[in-house]
Parts: structure tokens; C-alpha cells; sequence
């Protein structure tokens, strides 16, 4: 099929986020209960329903919200040119055509890599406007020195990477040096330049729901455009109630800066009625605009094939089976 | 909508849930359902059936039997004869069928869930995912108090046959609450669901039938109000268990009293839902709308009035609006809806006027923008902000989705305005900070404290409430004690009326020996205290000779008792251990002066010299015993199914009336005051009229046993005149009744008398006890009327 852009997919939001001074009272004030929010969490997928056209609708969604990721020690070039092909097609052409939607271009939201491939990526994406994005800052620790991570980013938007998924300094967060936390992503924000900054929080890591919602907000306030759970490596990834915890530092940062941050849950997001929970979050705590790849991604590897065979099922009634979708 | 458009809109779309194999069930019975009686349907004697509307769309669902006295003699003769059976059947026997009942539940739940959505106009994500759970996890839970009946509840047996009557708002959850305590205790029921909502009880007798219920255990009689009056006025009924509007709960108060039914009455509410500064505000949020969103906001223990500490009240109130933009009302089978039908069109009016009133006369009524479905009972969720105290919508129960809100500066203030309501059925505190909660949660009158939650139901924890909103607990342990009594109180002999003295001479002279003229005052906070009357009675020795004379008490010495009872709530919140300090103390300086109370038994009752010590020696053991008591009747800690404790404290009631019997005037009167006071109450005392010195006397005792002004007092005078004042005190929050009554015309009026703020009774019914046998006259039953159970449920997690 032919691979032409649908004119209103932006992968990328064209606001940035400025940032603000760190408000160490703001950070301080942070109130969550756990309790609560687990019930919230629990809930959210039980007071919405979306089915048929619907939920088909909401699946091409998510794939075009989807960073498909590769972080394996064992990533080679060809490994990483067969993920790119998939962000082209993600989705069998006939499947597209029966579901109408054939004419949409459908992308995935970006490729997801180390550094090493970033260029590899860059040219097999040549051509599309999937941005390529680039694991950074010591992935998954953050602990190797301060100059070395920035060094990291900045060779990473050379290699022409759009986006910089840095990690924070859980010990940072750990130890409350919301300064230091600060001071950090501040300069991996400088650092990236054009790119748009990913921060993510390693939420496993945190220990506290409170943690990560302090996180979050500094994570903003020193000008991160996406906030995203986990690096995939923590002992637990993204769930919906560290989700929710995020996408309300998101709602209080936009009420007090006006300013629009993405959020993106990482790892553990393999099955396709995780993705509609997703959805159902950033509709209900923060509302449509969210629900575009330009403030909403999903990092997964084999989520999509789940998607893939729910959109046969869609379109034929049969259940599918996953050596009939393109590998990647 | 294509997949393209919704690819673009990213609507939800519709999904409605399906009623196919409902509806086949209601059509096989041709939509036209009888009474369930003695395990067969029965059709109405008067033919007569009135129609069930499905409130989403306007549509009948089927038409409902309309049950008259002969249906209802016919289930209560049906109940009768099946529950000495039930009864005998052993605690695992009707374990084995409660847990069928559980499994059935479940293995229907679908069917249940979607019936009770179309007949009641709930969201199915309520019926599915709260209500028929709630109504499984019920029956396995009260399938294992019948199991455990024997070891649990040693030496009780069922009252016999249950009236119960249940309301619309969760019809199969209430149905459970009602049938499972009662058949666990062996009672047999005769249940009358609600009007607008009977279907699902009656898809109930048809797991009923599955799950082996014997014939007759459970019978289901439908119809009006008019059908609930015939159950609560039928003689063959020993218990009326009802839930519903607080005046109707009166009316059955008025209607039951004196005839020796016993009686929970689970009422209305207007919840305080209290917000400290220190809250998550996105979480309270949420709870508010759990809290005054769910289920319509139809739910007594709603959490209607909206109490926000005023440094967060402006952004609360930003972040609500902008919550309830979002939320969906429509047709209740839509998986995506939040908020359904109103029940039917008297409610519908009902808030509409409510708030229409709020409207007209000021009041900042907000309102989102949201379209619902034609042709169904709908409302939109309705705030109130910066509500009075006096408003009516801060006052009234009004059973909709609307939500009062205002402000207060400290929690001081907050426990204040949160009190300051007539109800007392749950209450919901939202802090980070456990030494608020905590602090807070025990001074809130209300049967359920959720803190950082609400609308938490459990069946392992009591529910059920404070003042006008009832009495008697369902769930737990405090449920099955409302369906089970005492084995002895079966045998209890009648008074028997006793023939006016007629040689009552008010002139008479004392004898010298006593003549040293010693005046017995009233006893009213701490304070020896003259009649307001300023008459005296005089007190007489069984031979008619005067032996002294005591304060003719009137109503405004009651009132003042009662006042001076409610200025010593500090005893109430005193270290249990300082309370038992004093109660052995009062035992001390009682046993001091042993021979001069033995005496006075004596002189007034003619009783022998050695019955009258034994007496005064039991009343010191019975000091003791309560003393001992203070601190070990505990609460419980429960654990329901999350991460969370319950704790079950058991609560004084506050001011308890009690009139002593004329029987054993030291021990009766020293038996129930001792465990009240033990517990934290502080009593008002109407001595035995015709032998009242044993208590006039006691009070020197109390003078100087350190027991702090207030907690006890006594009222000398005309029993039955001051104990009828005493009943229709609304300062008062119970009464014990255990005066000389034969055929119970007293204890009569004593209920009657109660309905104003439906204060807890407790009488003899003309039975008379034998305070000195254990059980009768001591025992765990009196602090189990001592005291109500307040559960506070402590979500946690860090």
C-alpha cells in the first residue's frame, strides 16, 4: 500500500513545555491516598464500555499512539529495521480496508530504541514522520555521570532522534532532593533542544504513589513534554494507579501552567484491553486531547499483535491467531 | 458511527447489556406474578395486581400481585408451620441452604443483575458489580453464622416468624440483608418487597426453590403500603424488621408498640461528608461521586451534605464541577452510564420541587449541561454550594442526586455541623492525617464512619444507625443478636395485678424508731436537689406504716435530670479503667453501709433480714461485675474483603432513661445502672415508686464514691407519669423500662412514646424478671443494650 501521511496525524505536539521555577511548596503539598486511588483505578475500566465500531476504532488508535520499543541487549540493526517496517504497516492492509480505514496512513507513534540504533531507525523511517526515540541518560539506572548522560542526549539528537526518553535518579525521589531531581531533567531539557523530552520516572522504583505524584510535578516543572511510568526494567511497570497519580500531576500542571504534558505508561501493556483502560483513563481524568499520539503514547513491544488479532476478530468474527499478522 | 468517525471522535459509543434471557423469564410467567407462599406461587385473594414500570423508558414490566389479609394470614400461617422445623434443623442443615442460596446467587448473578437494572432504572455496572455481589457475599456469610450458631450463640433461640419490609433503592441487597440473618437464626420470614421493585425478590423465590429452602421458610408477599401495614399489625409475627423512610419507620414504631414485636428500623440519613484541607482532593472527588452519585444518590447513607474545610472549599468545588461535566446519565443498561432512572415519578417530583425550592428562594444550584434519553425518570446530577445549616437542603433527606455543600474553619467545627442533623446513619472523613481521622471518627453520631472512602458495605460489618435513623445493626455478629433471644425469656412469668393498697394513709405519723427525719431529695447532677413541685410522696412499709417521705418529681425535674445527663458526656469518654475505678469504688462504700440498705429492704418490702443482706451483697457483686466489665467489652476489628480494618467500637448511647423494678429495689435498679454507666452512659433513674428509698439512699453512696456530677440521676415521684415523660424526651437516646406492669400496659406506652426521636426501648412487655439469676439480671445482654455499634472503616496503604 502506499505510505502517505494522513494530514492530521502529529506525532509530535508543537507546544513545548517551558517549564516553570521549582515551587518546592507545590511539590510539598502533594496529597494521595492509595486506597482511594486503587479504587478509582480499579473502577475506571467498569464505568466505560467501548464496543464494536467503537473499540475497533479505539484499537487503530492505540497503535497510532504506540512506541514501539526495542531494548534488548541482542538488538541488532536488522532486529531494529523489521520493528520499522511494522511502525509503517502495523496493521494487515486488508484489515485496514475492511475496517474503512485504508486512507488514514496508519503509523504506530514512534520507534523506540538505544542509541546505538537510533540512526539504523532514523534511515528506515526516512520518508515517514514517525519520530524516532532514543533511550538516554544511562538507561535504565541513570546512574552514570551527569556530563556522560548529557553527552548521551545530545549525540542521541544527532543521530536524529526526536524524542529523549531520559530516566531520573530514583534516589533523587527516595531521598526528597527535589532540588537535585530538578536540576537534572532541567538540564537534560537543555540538552535535548528540538527533541522532545520523555521523562521517565521508574515508578517500581519510587516506593510511594505520594513519590510519584511529587515526581511528576517536578518532572514538569523543569520541563519534561511527556512523563512516562517505567523504563520496562523495574520490578513492576506501568499500572493504572500510578497512571492515575501521573495524568492528575498532569491535570494540576495544566490548570496552574496552561501547559499540555504527554504521558506515556511503559512496560507490562501486552494485551489489547489494557490499551482501552488506558484510553478510558486519559479520557476521563484529562479528556480528548489526550487521546492522540501527541500527548499520549504506549510503550510496548508485543502489544500490537494482541490489537492485530482483535481487529480480525473485528472484521471477520472468527478469532485470530497471531502467525496471520506480519511479525516484527 | 463508522469505525472512521469513531476513529476521529473517540466517542464511546453505545454498549448496552442485554435482556434477552430476562425477558424470556418474565415472559414465561406471562408477566403476571403471584405471591410466593408456603414454596408455591399463590394467586392474589382479591385477583387484584398492580403493574411494575421499568423507570428508564416507561414501560411495564409486569404486573404485581396485590396481597390482602388473607394473603398475608395465608404466609404467616405458611412461615408458622414451617419454623419450628427450620428451627430444629441443625445449624450446618441450614447452613448447607443459605450457602446454596450463595452459590445460586452467583451462578445467576447476570440475570439478577439486569432484572434489577430494568426494574429499578440502576446503572447494570451497580447491580453487576455492588449489589448482586454484596447480595452472594451475604448468604456466605450468614451461612457461616449458621453454622457456627451453637457455638456462637449458645442458650438463644430464633424469635419465630419475621415480618420484613424492604425498599426500592437496592432491592435484592436489602431483600438479602433481611432473609439471611433471619433464616441463619431459624426464623422463618414473610417478606414484602418494595412496590415499584418486586421482581427481583421474586426471581429470588425461584432460587429459593432451587436452593432447597423448605416450603414455608421464606415467603414473599408483594403489594403497597397498605400490604406492609397488614404484616406489621399481624398478630403471628414476633419481629418487624423494615427499612426504609424514617416516617414510615415511625408509624411501624407506633403500630408494633405494646404488642411485644421486636423491632430494627434502618432509616434515612443526610450523611456529612467531610473534607479536611490535608485530603487528596482528586480522590474525594471520586468519593463524592460514590458518596451522592451512586445509585441516583437513592441511598440512605448517602453522602449528602458536603462539609469542606474553607481553605480548600473553592478549589473542591472547581475540580467537583468539572467531574460531574463528565459524568454520563441515561438508560441504565448502558455499560457507560453512570447515573440512571429516578425509581418513579413521586421521586422524580419529589427532587425536582426540592431543588426547584432551593432555587427560587437563592440558592446557588449548579447543574452540568447533559443530555439524557427521552421518556425515562431522569436527573442530572445537582450541586448546591455555600448551603446553610438551615436550609432545607442541608436538612432533609431528598433521596436524589443532589449534594449540599459548605464550609467550615476548624474540626471542631466540622464534628459540630456534621452532628447537627436529627439522623445518624454513616458519615464519610477525608484526611492524610490519621490523628484527624481518628480523632474525628468517634465523635461523629452515625452507626458508620468510612475514613478516605464511602459507601463501603460489608457483611461481616455491621450497618445500621444512630437517632432517627433507626436501630439494630445488619451484618456482623450485633445483626444476628436482632434475630435471636435469650432461651429463658420464653418462660418469664406475667406480672400479675396487684390490687390497689387501701391502706395507704398519706397522714401518717412515723414511728418513733424511725422518726429521725432524714429527707430523700432528688438526686439531679451531682446535687441533692428539691422537688419542682414541692409535694412529697410518702413511703410505706408493707404494713402501711409511713417510713419516710420522698420528692414528688414532676417534668421539669426531668428535664433538668436530663440536662445535667447530658452535661457529663466527659464520662462517656473516660478511660474505661477510670470508670471501673469508680464503679468498684460505689461497690466499696456500699458494702460499707450494707447493714443500714438491708435494713431499709427490709422495712420497705418486708422481706427477710437475710434476703434483704443477700440482696444488698448482690447488688456489690454486681458492681463488681460491671466494674470488671468497663474494660473488656470490647469492639471487634473487622476484616472485609480489602485492604482495610473495621473497627467495631461499641458506643454508650448516650442518656438512657430507667425505670428500676419495685421487685429487688436495690438489686433491679443497681443491675441496670451499673452497666449502663459501665458503657459511658449517663442515666436518669426513676426509682421503684412504691420502694424508692433504696435508691434515695444510694445517691449518698455516689456522693462519695467520686462519680462525676451528672452521670447518675434520680428522679423520685409517680413511675409511670415520670417514665412517659421520659419516653417522649427527645434529649433522651434510650429508655428502659422495667416497672411493675401487668399486661404491659406501660411498656405500651413507653414505645408509643419513643417515636418522636425514635429512641431505643427496651422493655419487659408485663413479663416479670428474676434479677438475681444470671442471664435475667446479669449478663451480656445488658451490655449489649448498653451500648450500639459504630464501625469505622479504615481503608490503608502507603
Amino acid at each position: 500500500m502506499s505510505a502517505t501521511e494522513a494530514p492530521n496525524v502529529h506525532h509530535l505536539s508543537p507546544v513545548r513545555n517551558p517549564g516553570m521555577a521549582l515551587e518546592i511548596d507545590w511539590v510539598a503539598d502533594v496529597a494521595i491516598n492509595k486506597s482511594a486511588v486503587e479504587r478509582r483505578a480499579a473502577t475506571l475500566a467498569t464505568r466505560r464500555s467501548v464496543k464494536k465500531e467503537a473499540q475497533a476504532a479505539w484499537l487503530l488508535k492505540a497503535i497510532s499512539c504506540i512506541d514501539l520499543t526495542t531494548l534488548a541487549g541482542d538488538d541488532t540493526a536488522g532486529r531494529v529495521q523489521r520493528l520499522c517496517a511494522k511502525a509503517k504497516q502495523p496493521v494487515r492492509a486488508d484489515l485496514l480496508e475492511a475496517l474503512g480505514m485504508s486512507a488514514r496512513g496508519l503509523r504506530t507513534g514512534a520507534v523506540c530504541v538505544y542509541h546505538e540504533m537510533v540512526e539504523t531507525a532514523v534511515e528506515a523511517l526516512d520518508g515517514t514522520s514517525i519520530p524516532v526515540a532514543a533511550v538516554s541518560t544511562g538507561f535504565p539506572a541513570g546512574l552514570s555521570p551527569l556530563a556522560t548522560r548529557i553527552a548521551e542526549i545530545e549525540a542521541s539528537v544527532a543521530a536524529g532522534a526526536k524524542e529523549i526518553d531520559i530516566v531520573i535518579n530514583r534516589g533523587h525521589v527516595l531521598t526528597g532532593n527535589w532540588q537535585a531531581l530538578y536540576d537534572e531533567v532541567r538540564a537534560f531539557r537543555e540538552a535535548v533542544g528540538e527533541a522532545h523530552l520523555k521523562t521517565i520516572l521508574g515508578t517500581g522504583d519510587l516506593a510511594t504513589l505520594r513519590n510519584v505524584g511529587k515526581a511528576s510535578l517536578v518532572a514538569m516543572m523543569a520541563g519534561a513534554d511527556f512523563i512516562k511510568t517505567s523504563t520496562g526494567k523495574e520490578p513492576v511497570n506501568a499500572t493504572l494507579p500510578v497512571s492515575l497519580v501521573m495524568v492528575r500531576a498532569i491535570r494540576a500542571y495544566q490548570e496552574r501552567c496552561g501547559v499540555k504534558i504527554g504521558f506515556k505508561p511503559a512496560g507490562g501493556i501486552s494485551a489489547a484491553k489494557d490499551a482501552l483502560a488506558y484510553f478510558i483513563l486519559m479520557r476521563e481524568e484529562l479528556g480528548r486531547d489526550w487521546l492522540e499520539p501527541n500527548l499520549f503514547r504506549l510503550g510496548a513491544s508485543s502489544l500490537l499483535g494482541d490489537i492485530e488479532r482483535q481487529l480480525e476478530h473485528h472484521v471477520t468474527g472468527r478469532y485470530s491467531a497471531s502467525h496471520r499478522h506480519a511479525a516484527n | 458511527m463508522s469505525v472512521a468517525e469513531f476513529f476521529d471522535s473517540m466517542d464511546y459509543g453505545p454498549a448496552p447489556e442485554g435482556t434477552g434471557p430476562v425477558d424470556a423469564w418474565l415472559d414465561e410467567r406471562g408477566r403476571n406474578f403471584d405471591h410466593f407462599i408456603g414454596g408455591e406461587w399463590v394467586a392474589p385473594t382479591s385477583g387484584e395486581r398492580f403493574e411494575s414500570v421499568n423507570p428508564a423508558t416507561g414501560k411495564t414490566l409486569a404486573r404485581i400481585a396485590q396481597g390482602t389479609r388473607a394473603d398475608v394470614d395465608a404466609a404467616v400461617a405458611a412461615a408458622r408451620s414451617a419454623q419450628p422445623g427450620w428451627a430444629k434443623l441443625s445449624g450446618h442443615g441450614r447452613a448447607r441452604v443459605l450457602y446454596a442460596l450463595a452459590r445460586l446467587v452467583q451462578k445467576h448473578s447476570r440475570a439478577l443483575a439486569v432484572l434489577e437494572t430494568l426494574d429499578n432504572g440502576k446503572p447494570i455496572r451497580e447491580s453487576r458489580d455492588i449489589d448482586v455481589p454484596l447480595v452472594a457475599r451475604h448468604f456466605y456469610h450468614h451461612a457461616g453464622w449458621a453454622q457456627l450458631h451453637d457455638d456462637s450463640f449458645a442458650d438463644h433461640q430464633p424469635l419465630g416468624v419475621v415480618g420484613q419490609i424492604i425498599p426500592w433503592n437496592f432491592p435484592l441487597l436489602m431483600l438479602a440483608w433481611k432473609i439471611a440473618p433471619a433464616l441463619a437464626a431459624g426464623n422463618c420470614v414473610v417478606l414484602k418487597p418494595a412496590e415499584f421493585t418486586s421482581l427481583s425478590s421474586l426471581m429470588f423465590a425461584d432460587l429459593c426453590k432451587l436452593a432447597g429452602v423448605p416450603d414455608g421458610v421464606v415467603n414473599i408477599v408483594t403489594g403497597d403500603g397498605a400490604t406492609g401495614e397488614l404484616i406489621v399489625g399481624h398478630p403471628g409475627i414476633d419481629k418487624i424488621a423494615f427499612t426504609g423512610s424514617t416516617d414510615v419507620g415511625r408509624a411501624i414504631r407506633t403500630a408494633t408498640a405494646g404488642t411485644g414485636k421486636k423491632l430494627t428500623l434502618e432509616l434515612g440519613g443526610k450523611s456529612p461528608f467531610i473534607v479536611f484541607e490535608d485530603a487528596d482532593l482528586d480522590s474525594v472527588v471520586e468519593g463524592v461521586v460514590d458518596a451522592i452519585w451512586f445509585n441516583q444518590g437513592q441511598v440512605c447513607c448517602a453522602g449528602s451534605r458536603l462539609l469542606v474545610q474553607e481553605s480548600v472549599a473553592e478549589t473542591l468545588e472547581a475540580k467537583l464541577k468539572a467531574r460531574m461535566a463528565k459524568l454520563t446519565v441515561g438508560d441504565p443498561l448502558d455499560k457507560g452510564v453512570d447515573i440512571g432512572a429516578i425509581v418513579a415519578p413521586v421521586q422524580l417530583e419529589r427532587i425536582t420541587e426540592l431543588v426547584d425550592e432551593c432555587r427560587r428562594a437563592g440558592g446557588a444550584v449548579w447543574q452540568p449541561a447533559l443530555n439524557f434519553p427521552a421518556g425515562g425518570l431522569f436527573y442530572p446530577p445537582t450541586l448546591i454550594s455555600g448551603a446553610a445549616p438551615a436550609d432545607k437542603v442541608m436538612q432533609e433527606e431528598i433521596f436524589g442526586p443532589v449534594l449540599a455543600m459548605m464550609s467550615f474553619r476548624t474540626h471542631g467545627e466540622a464534628v459540630a455541623l456534621a452532628n447537627n442533623t436529627r439522623y445518624g446513619l454513616a458519615a464519610s472523613v477525608w484526611s492524610e492525617s490519621i490523628n484527624l481521622a481518628l480523632d474525628v471518627a468517634p465523635k461523629l453520631k452515625a452507626g458508620v464512619v468510612w475514613i478516605n472512602s464511602t459507601n463501603l458495605f460489608d457483611a461481616a460489618c455491621g450497618f445500621g444507625g444512630y437517632r432517627e435513623s433507626g436501630f439494630g445493626r445488619e451484618g456482623g455478629m450485633e445483626g444476628m443478636y436482632a434475630y435471636l433471644k435469650p432461651n429463658w425469656e420464653a418462660k418469664l412469668p406475667l406480672y400479675e395485678a396487684t390490687k390497689e393498697r387501701s391502706d395507704v394513709d398519706q397522714h401518717a405519723k412515723m414511728s418513733p424508731e424511725v422518726s429521725l427525719d432524714r429527707t430523700a431529695k432528688l438526686y439531679i447532677g451531682g446535687k441533692q436537689a428539691r422537688s419542682d413541685s414541692g409535694y412529697s410522696r410518702p413511703v410505706l412499709a408493707p404494713d402501711g406504716a409511713l417510713i419516710a417521705e420522698v420528692g414528688e418529681g414532676n417534668r421539669k425535674d426531668i428535664r433538668n435530670a436530663v440536662e445535667a445527663a447530658h452535661k457529663a458526656s466527659g464520662w462517656a469518654t473516660m478511660a474505661a479503667h477510670g470508670r471501673a475505678q469508680i464503679i468498684y469504688y460505689i461497690a466499696e462504700n456500699l458494702e460499707a453501709r450494707a447493714g443500714e440498705f438491708a435494713g431499709r429492704i427490709a422495712a420497705m418490702t418486708g422481706a427477710t433480714k437475710p434476703a434483704a443482706r443477700r440482696e444488698v451483697a448482690a447488688s456489690v457483686e454486681r458492681l463488681f461485675t460491671y466494674a470488671a466489665w468497663c474494660d473488656k467489652y470490647d469492639g471487634a476489628v473487622h476484616a472485609p474483603p480489602l485492604r482495610d480494618v473495621t473497627l467495631a467500637m461499641n458506643e454508650p448511647l448516650g442518656v438512657i432513661a430507667i425505670t428500676c423494678p419495685d421487685e429487688a429495689p436495690l438489686l433491679g435498679m443497681i443491675s441496670l445502672l451499673a452497666p449502663a454507666i459501665a458503657m459511658g452512659n449517663r442515666i436518669v433513674a426513676v426509682p421503684s415508686q412504691t420502694h424508692p428509698l433504696a435508691a434515695t439512699d444510694f445517691y449518698q453512696v455516689l456522693e462519695t464514691s467520686d462519680l462525676p456530677a451528672g452521670v447518675v440521676n434520680i428522679v423520685t415521684g409517680d413511675a409511670t407519669e415520670l417514665t412517659q415523660t421520659l419516653a417522649a424526651h427527645d434529649g433522651v437516646d434510650g429508655i428502659w423500662y422495667f416497672g411493675t406492669d401487668p399486661g404491659g400496659a406501660t411498656s405500651a406506652k413507653v414505645e408509643a412514646g419513643s417515636v418522636g426521636n425514635l429512641k431505643q426501648t427496651w422493655v419487659n412487655d408485663g413479663l416479670r424478671r428474676d434479677w438475681t439469676k444470671q442471664g435475667q439480671g446479669v449478663g451480656r445482654d445488658f451490655l449489649r443494650r448498653a451500648t450500639q455499634v459504630k464501625n469505622i472503616w479504615v481503608p490503608y496503604g502507603e
